[in-house]
């Protein structure tokens, strides 16, 4: 060990450090205790330094670069915290990129590491050189190259500020292999303040008071709460003003979790696989308050007989989303909670009992037809709903629930009682398959004190199985529920409904999973019959372990009710 | 309905920024039908001239998402009739076709040219304009055979002075107090 290397244990900066050095102090700064990564040719530097640091930074080896940039939006989306990820140069940074996009889309802070060959190579092909910026600019909030180590610290600190202000989401710094080496002189200080980047702005006051008067006038009211009120950390607020005025609230599926499931306000979940009545009453209400959300096609259906009846206040972060999909009355580019805490005091006390009914006419009619033969059947194959169900019974509602993509998704978004914010994690804009298995293992990392149940499909486990490796490794005790139906599920109802049942290259032919656990160390057991499904259930939540439960299930299951592609929310089918 | 848009984007200068902007533009299917980029009034601010054609809700969206880029500091949408603009052309033209044409004394009384550069083999003539009076120089020209012909991107500048000075000048004052404060260095 060098003297440097020595001093560093006693917390004295020492004058020189090497850039390798400076990007741990650096994250040390910012309060980083946690990074998900996969060393390689170019990042060894930074990967030697982490010996030197690992009473302050733990580093979580994922089996796959892919897998460590989901955990660490996991890890992120659970803590509240940025989460970090390294990886070398070359394929290790490309590994990334789905990862990246699906952080960006969900808008979540991930400070992307990644290694660059020596800055003198670059440009020329080199082994393990990949153009990263280029590749990543158009799927991260912001993006640097770094060459020089005298750099790094405030690449680090802007990185932070841009990462976690205003809209939250990626940022990727790519440091040269030189950067790591050469030696600067360190001192760090937090970013503030970035003069082409104002993330605060002023209170819309006008605005907010033009929005409490058509509140105050509205009969038939509807709050849309999204991913934004999470992010803004706005739950307490969100239900003030639906107590207050007696508005229902409906969420989008990255708002899950945002307002308590049990409320009496609560009227559902938005979008394609949402609930009757939020959808179907889109199209009748008088107003649409709509907090943290940006009006995805899939929430939205077809545009031109969305919500035209109705006017439109809407309360967002990040302006490009305002008037970006739907048209508005009024537009209030602000923080979601500073917003509400604006509000509520000047809208009036009120409530909506008939129109409150009306939805809950909608409830039902989709609990009969479509909920309760879902999660309670009689007979027959066991039903997605119904596993979802019974672990949203048996746990409360208080575990952190992961999905992967697809049916598993939707019946989970669908089915569980969620109680608690921040409890739900899903790759929503980006649909990406393979996010559940890694996902869940950064959500474990992130609040060890909580249950962590990931739901998963066949297809999706498959995508990303290799962080079984991950989960034995570090001992990381996750849940996994296997929903097997031999199926790429959701693309088979799709295949069902709108191409005459032609099922191409959505059957599966699978491994015996409980196996491929066992290999990896971790319990596991198979159902298929009913009777065993509560006492498996209840086996794998009271392991101390991580555990395996594959649940054989209804292979001709579809979600619904559904908004087609094409038609308009008031069209949602409620059977098929 | 399709019309013409004259962006002026203030921006860091920053390598790569173009490209940034450039993305959002291929991703909406635009196509930037002229650009120019030069440090703009302010020390450090970079402007970028951007000349589109795409409709007035998109042109609103772009924008949006333009200047949401990190290092853009400020998006302004100008129709044609908002400002006042130019156009630079440069022809290299055979010298003996055009003086068997006899048509140079036309050629500048009509067209306000310059003659750049004159040798006994070419002539390099110069004409500022709208794009559309370049063009019917061109076209004048062509029958004389051009040998060589390079257009510019377009410059603009606002009729409506006070939005973009009243900005320009608080931009100047942030940065002033900016280099009081210390700044937060540039990563190059």
């Amino acid at each position: 060990m060098s003297d440097s290397e020595k001093k560093s244990f006693d917390g004295n900066v020492p004058e020189q450090i090497t850039g390798a050095e400076a990007v741990l102090r650096s994250l040390i700064a910012e309060g980083i205790n946690t990074i998900f990564g996969y060393p390689g040719g170019a990042i060894i530097p930074i990967y030697d330094h982490l010996l030197n640091f690992q009473d302050k930074i733990r580093h979580i080896l994922a089996r796959h670069e892919q897998g460590a940039a989901h955990a660490a939006q996991a890890y992120a989306m659970v803590t509240g915290k940025p989460g970090v990820c390294f990886t070398t140069s070359g394929p290790g940074a490309t590994n990334l990129v789905t990862g990246i996009a699906n952080a960006f889309l969900d808008s979540v802070p991930v400070i992307f590491i990644t290694a660059q060959v020596v800055s003198g190579l670059i440009g020329t092909d080199a082994f393990q050189e990949t153009d990263i910026i280029g590749i990543s600019m158009p799927i991260t909030k912001w993006n640097c190259q770094v060459k020089r180590a005298e750099d790094i610290p405030s690449a680090i600190a802007r990185a932070f500020y841009i990462a976690t202000t205003g809209r939250p989401g990626p940022v990727l710094l790519d440091i040269t292999k030189d950067a790591q080496t050469e030696k600067m002189n360190f001192s760090y200080k937090k970013c503030t303040y970035i003069r082409s980047y104002h993330p605060h702005k002023p209170l819309k006051t006008k605005e907010i008071e033009s929005a409490a008067i058509l509140i105050n006038h509205a009969e038939r009211p509807l709050i849309m709460a999204g991913h934004g009120i999470l992010i803004s950390k706005a739950e307490r607020e969100l239900k003030e003003l639906a107590e207050k005025t007696g508005i229902p609230v409906a969420v989008t599926l990255l708002g899950l979790s945002c307002f308590p499931t049990n409320h009496k306000l609560y009227v559902g979940l938005l979008g394609m696989h949402g609930n009757v009545g939020p959808n179907k009453l889109t199209n009748e209400a008088d107003l649409i308050i709509a907090i943290g959300m940006r009006f995805d096609d899939r929430v939205t259906g077809d545009l031109m007989r969305y919500a035209q009846q109705a006017k439109i206040i809407h309360i967002e972060i990040d302006e490009a989303e305002i008037n970006k999909n739907v048209n508005v009355d009024i537009e209030i580019n602000n923080d979601a909670a500073e917003v509400l805490r604006y509000l509520i005091p000047i809208v009036n006390q009120n409530s909506h009992e008939r129109w409150l009914r009306e939805f809950r006419v909608c409830d039902k009619i989709e609990y009969d037809t479509v909920i309760k033969p879902e999660i309670k059947p009689k007979s027959g194959p066991i039903k997605m709903g119904e596993v979802v169900n019974a672990i949203s019974e048996l746990t409360q509602g208080s575990s952190i629930i992961v999905t992967d993509v697809g049916q598993n998704q939707m019946s989970v978004a669908r089915y569980y009682k969620f109680t608690e914010p921040n409890t739900f994690v899903t790759s929503g804009g980006m649909g990406t398959m393979g996010f559940g298995l890694p996902a869940s293992i950064g959500a474990k990392i992130g609040r060890p004190e909580k249950q962590v149940i990931a739901f998963l499909g066949d297809g999706g486990f498959q995508m990303t199985i290799q962080e079984l490796g991950t989960i034995l490794h570090y001992k990381i005790p996750v849940k996994l529920i296997i929903l097997n139906n031999f199926f790429l599920g959701m693309v088979r109802q799709w295949q069902d409904m709108f191409f005459n049942k032609r099922y191409a290259s959505t059957e599966l032919v699978n491994p015996d999973f409980v196996k491929v656990a066992e290999g990896y160390n971790i319990p596991g057991k198979r159902v298929s019959t009913r009777e065993e499904l509560i006492p498996a259930i209840n086996t794998m939540l009271n392991s101390e372990s991580a555990y395996l439960l594959e649940v054989m299930v209804e292979k001709e299951g579809t979600v619904m009710p559904m908004v087609e592609p094409g038609a308009s929310v008031s069209e949602v089918k409620i059977k098929k | 309905m399709k019309k013409e848009f004259t962006l002026s984007i203030f921006t860091e200068n920053r390598i790569g920024i173009l490209n940034q902007i450039t993305i959002i533009m291929t991703r909406r299917q635009i196509n930037i039908e002229s650009v120019t980029s030069s440090e703009s009034a302010v020390k450090g601010i970079q402007l970028i001239t951007l000349v589109v054609r795409t409709t007035d809700d998109m042109i609103r969206k772009v924008a949006r998402q333009i200047e949401k880029i990190i290092d853009v500091v400020k998006v302004f949408v100008h129709n044609p009739e908002e400002i006042v603009y130019q156009e630079i052309a440069l022809f290299k033209v055979s010298t003996k076709s055009l003086l068997t044409g006899d048509i140079i004394d036309h050629l500048v009384r009509s067209h306000n040219i310059r003659f750049l550069d004159i040798t006994s083999e070419y002539m390099v003539i110069e004409k500022t304009g709208h794009k559309n009076e370049i063009i019917r120089l061109l076209n004048e020209l062509e029958p004389f055979g051009i040998l060589q012909y390079a257009r510019s991107g377009r410059v603009a500048i606002t009729k409506q002075v006070k939005e973009l000075d009243a900005y320009l000048k608080e931009m100047d004052e942030i940065l002033h107090n900016e280099n009081e404060k210390e700044e937060f260095e540039m990563i190059k």
